[in-house]
């Protein structure tokens, strides 16, 4: 097993209806990317690509789709995936292709246009259920997370005032982030008062969906020692899969994640994990997620989350900062570029480079998830500096 | 760490299997491969399925795979890409540590009701799906540039068709053995010329579940005869047709030069090829490319008796095309065959395979193992 370095990002702004296509989207976070590493795409020794349901794009294999777009023209290629997990499995997936010897220089890209899918991508998230048992329902994704969302509410006894502050944080991060699409500045009164979309879920606890790209360059030791002074290491990796059968879950804690994450903390040694890390991005596609997924990351107790953000603990000034960069609810959420933005992120934070969002605790340790499927999978990247 | 393959589970295999769903398709491919390979699930440590979402009909398949497999709360992932690609990365993730490893790819194609239809909707939105057509007009156009790039006849085509499906008719689990002659094909007509049906693969349904340890495991389990993965390659072309060379088919070179690099071995220790044949012309272009020559290949080196024998389980003209699962396919022909379990098409003596696969059109990706004893 040899150690693997990030030495470069890059992603472009997350957007409704961006007018550049897959391809070129993809394009654009590889240029910078390479740029930021300081290398051209011939340096690049193989690629990796993670795009969620090819439903969105419309495009059969989409990973072949996009294989020029990503720079894996002519050289070894593969599309991975895990659902809404992609994002930060793909990262997991580049650090096995470099861990394992087999390459010195791996390109991680992802990419989600969903606007193409018309008219609202919900309707390619009702292909996601089970086509016997539970499609004749007309489920959607809104309707099985307010499942999930009200068990957890009702097994801690958290209320909707506390959880939306998750919201109110998140959006307020990002209007520091310059590829931000959804900062703003709301009170606790506007998620309450937004639309009811499937209770308790309103228009104000979603992320909304969106088109951009991200990318990294993943390199060995040695070449990312060559290149830059101050390379992010990839010290921890988990991703666990819980059963398809989600209706006979306890849907109040999940237990996949903790099993993802201590996978990748006994990888990185990491024993105390509220002490240790010093910045965590969540996943938070809706503002209650973030608040499960801090539990399922052991930042917490189980139940405790909401707690450490009415504190302010979880602020950029707090002593453990979630989020900073504003997350799925303010960047946007293109379901696996959303995912590596927050790698993406950390990645800024413990190089010092993210500006406006930099967090006050000068971070050594951070950790990064997301979270996918039929509320299922948990992938988990631990970063050191 | 060297890996090694140490069980190999199958479904059943037929153009249609009404009665049996994936799931239960992958069940007992499952349940073959860890029985044959002595292990729990429990104490794998990671899986990898291979999938593509509009064959499933399904969105997002990953989610449906971890309960008949034994993989609930374990890591697990699909990989968009044949099943052999599934097996290479197995490999890696032994090299990075892990002990076992577990491969699943599947195809329920019968259940698809109009696959031409989902294939078109591979081709690029923009510029070539409004050109409509059967999307198999690819493999023509390809096909023809090819047989002229290398001066191949469609008699040699015909060969390949005959061989193959002579060699199926040896193989239990295929579905379209037959005993044609190369005359017998060439007075059939076109369906795309110079492409006839019998040119074509026919989708099968089946399911694969191929077992992967590392040196440290293969030891702690006490396997007797594993079969060692000795080197792999994997490669992606353009996707844009206009932009590619289609007399040749880069990725099948580039995957052997890395996979003999790898293996520090030369095409003279190869015993036998199970090589991609989806249409009939892809077998002679991918063994061109892997260094035979058509001299060779008309002088019969790949037929059973040959110096090199070429799909003797039948290929998948013979066997029948499992699409996704066409690549771990070929891989469980060659580690029976490895093993000495192929019965009536059993070759003397093999020690090394090699197995080569295509993800077929209209991509130019492939990938390519070298395995042995």
């Amino acid at each position: 097993m040899r150690r693997v370095a990030i030495i470069g990002a890059g992603m472009t702004k997350f957007m409704r209806r961006a007018k550049e296509t897959p391809k070129e989207l993809t394009f654009l976070a590889t240029r910078m990317a390479l740029d930021q590493a300081g290398i051209e795409i011939s340096d690049i020794e193989a690629v990796t690509l993670g795009t969620a349901p090819d439903s969105f794009d419309g495009v059969h294999m989409n990973g072949e789709y996009l294989i020029d777009g990503a720079g894996g023209t002519n050289k070894p290629y593969t599309r991975v995936f895990v659902g809404g997990g992609t994002g930060v499995f793909s990262v997991i997936h580049g650090w096995k292709l470099v861990s394992s010897g087999a390459f010195d220089s791996v390109l991680v890209v992802c990419e989600e246009k969903m606007s193409s899918c018309y008219p609202h991508p919900q309707a390619a998230f009702y292909t996601i259920f089970d086509n016997i048992l539970e499609r004749p329902l007309g489920p959607n994704l809104v309707w099985i997370f307010a499942l999930e969302m009200h068990r957890y509410m009702k097994k801690h006894g958290i209320k909707k005032e506390q959880i939306a502050l998750v919201s109110v944080k998140n959006k307020r991060n990002a209007l520091d982030h310059p590829a931000a699409g959804w900062g703003a500045k709301i009170t606790v009164e506007d998620v309450l008062n937004s639309e009811v979309l499937a209770w308790p879920v309103q228009l104000l606890d979603i992320s909304p969906p969106s088109d951009g790209a991200v990318a990294l360059v993943l390199a060995s030791e040695e070449m990312a020692k060559r290149l830059t002074d101050d390379p992010v290491w990839i010290d921890g990796i988990g991703y666990c899969l819980d059963t398809a059968y989600w209706t006979n879950r306890d849907l109040y804690y999940p237990k996949y994640v903790e099993y993802a994450a201590r996978m990748a903390y006994r990888m990185a040694g990491i024993r105390n994990p509220p002490k240790e890390i010093d910045v965590a991005e969540p996943y938070d596609p809706f503002d209650y997620k973030e608040l499960h997924h801090m539990e399922g990351l052991l930042l917490c107790k189980k139940g405790e989350a909401p707690k450490l953000v009415e504190e302010g603990v979880t602020e950029r000034d707090g002593d453990l900062p979630v989020t900073p960069s504003g997350g799925l609810l303010g960047v946007g959420n293109p379901i696996a570029a959303a995912g590596l933005m927050k790698v993406a992120e950390i990645f800024f934070q413990l190089r010092g480079e993210a500006g406006k969002r930099q967090v006050k605790n000068d971070p050594v340790t951070g950790v990064a998830q997301a979270w996918g499927d039929l509320m299922q999978i948990g992938t988990v990247v631990v970063l050191r500096r | 760490m060297r890996a090694a393959v140490i069980g190999m589970g199958e479904s059943r295999s037929s153009p249609v299997i009404p009665d049996m769903s994936y799931k239960e398709l992958m069940f007992e491919a499952a349940e073959k491969a860890y029985s044959e390979a002595g292990i729990s699930p429990r104490e794998v440590d990671g899986f990898i399925c291979s999938s593509e979402d509009f064959l499933e009909g399904t969105s997002i398949f990953d989610e449906y795979v971890p309960d008949q497999l034994g993989a609930v709360l374990k890591p697990v992932y699909t990989i968009s890409a044949d099943g052999l690609y599934g097996v290479i990365m197995a490999c890696l993730q032994v090299k990075t540590g892990a002990d076992l490893v577990v491969v699943e790819a599947h195809s329920k194609f019968s259940e698809i009701v109009y696959p031409e239809e989902v294939l078109k909707l591979a081709l690029d939105p923009h510029y070539i799906r409004p050109l409509g057509g059967n999307p198999h007009y690819i493999a023509s156009l390809e096909a023809t540039r090819f047989m002229f790039e290398f001066g191949v006849l469609e008699e040699d085509l015909a060969e390949v068709v005959s061989k193959n499906k002579r060699n199926a008719l040896k193989n239990p689990r295929a579905s379209f053995g037959a005993n044609v002659s190369p005359e017998e094909i060439l007075e059939r007509e076109y369906f795309i010329e110079p492409l006839r049906k019998d040119d074509i693969s026919e989708p099968v349904d089946v399911a694969y579940v191929a077992v992967i340890a590392s040196e440290r495991k293969v030891r702690e389990l006490g396997v007797e005869d594993p079969v060692w993965i000795k080197g792999f390659g994997y490669f992606s072309e353009t996707p844009n047709l206009d932009s590619r060379d289609w007399g040749y088919s880069l990725y099948c070179r580039k995957c052997a030069e890395m996979a003999f690099k790898m293996s520090k071995m030369g095409i003279d220790e190869i015993d036998f090829m199970e090589i991609c044949d989806r249409y009939s012309y892809k077998e002679l272009q991918h063994l061109l490319e892997i260094g035979i020559t058509m001299d060779e290949i008309r002088d019969g080196v790949t037929h059973p008796w040959g110096d090199l024998p070429v799909n003797v389980s039948g290929g998948l003209l013979g066997f029948g095309d499992p699409i996704e699962a066409s690549g771990i396919h070929s891989l469980a022909e060659a580690y029976r065959q490895i093993k000495g379990k192929s019965g009536k098409y059993q070759l003397e003596g093999v020690e090394n395979a090699l197995v080569q696969n295509w993800r077929g059109i209209p991509t130019g990706s492939g990938s390519l193992l070298i395995l042995g004893r």
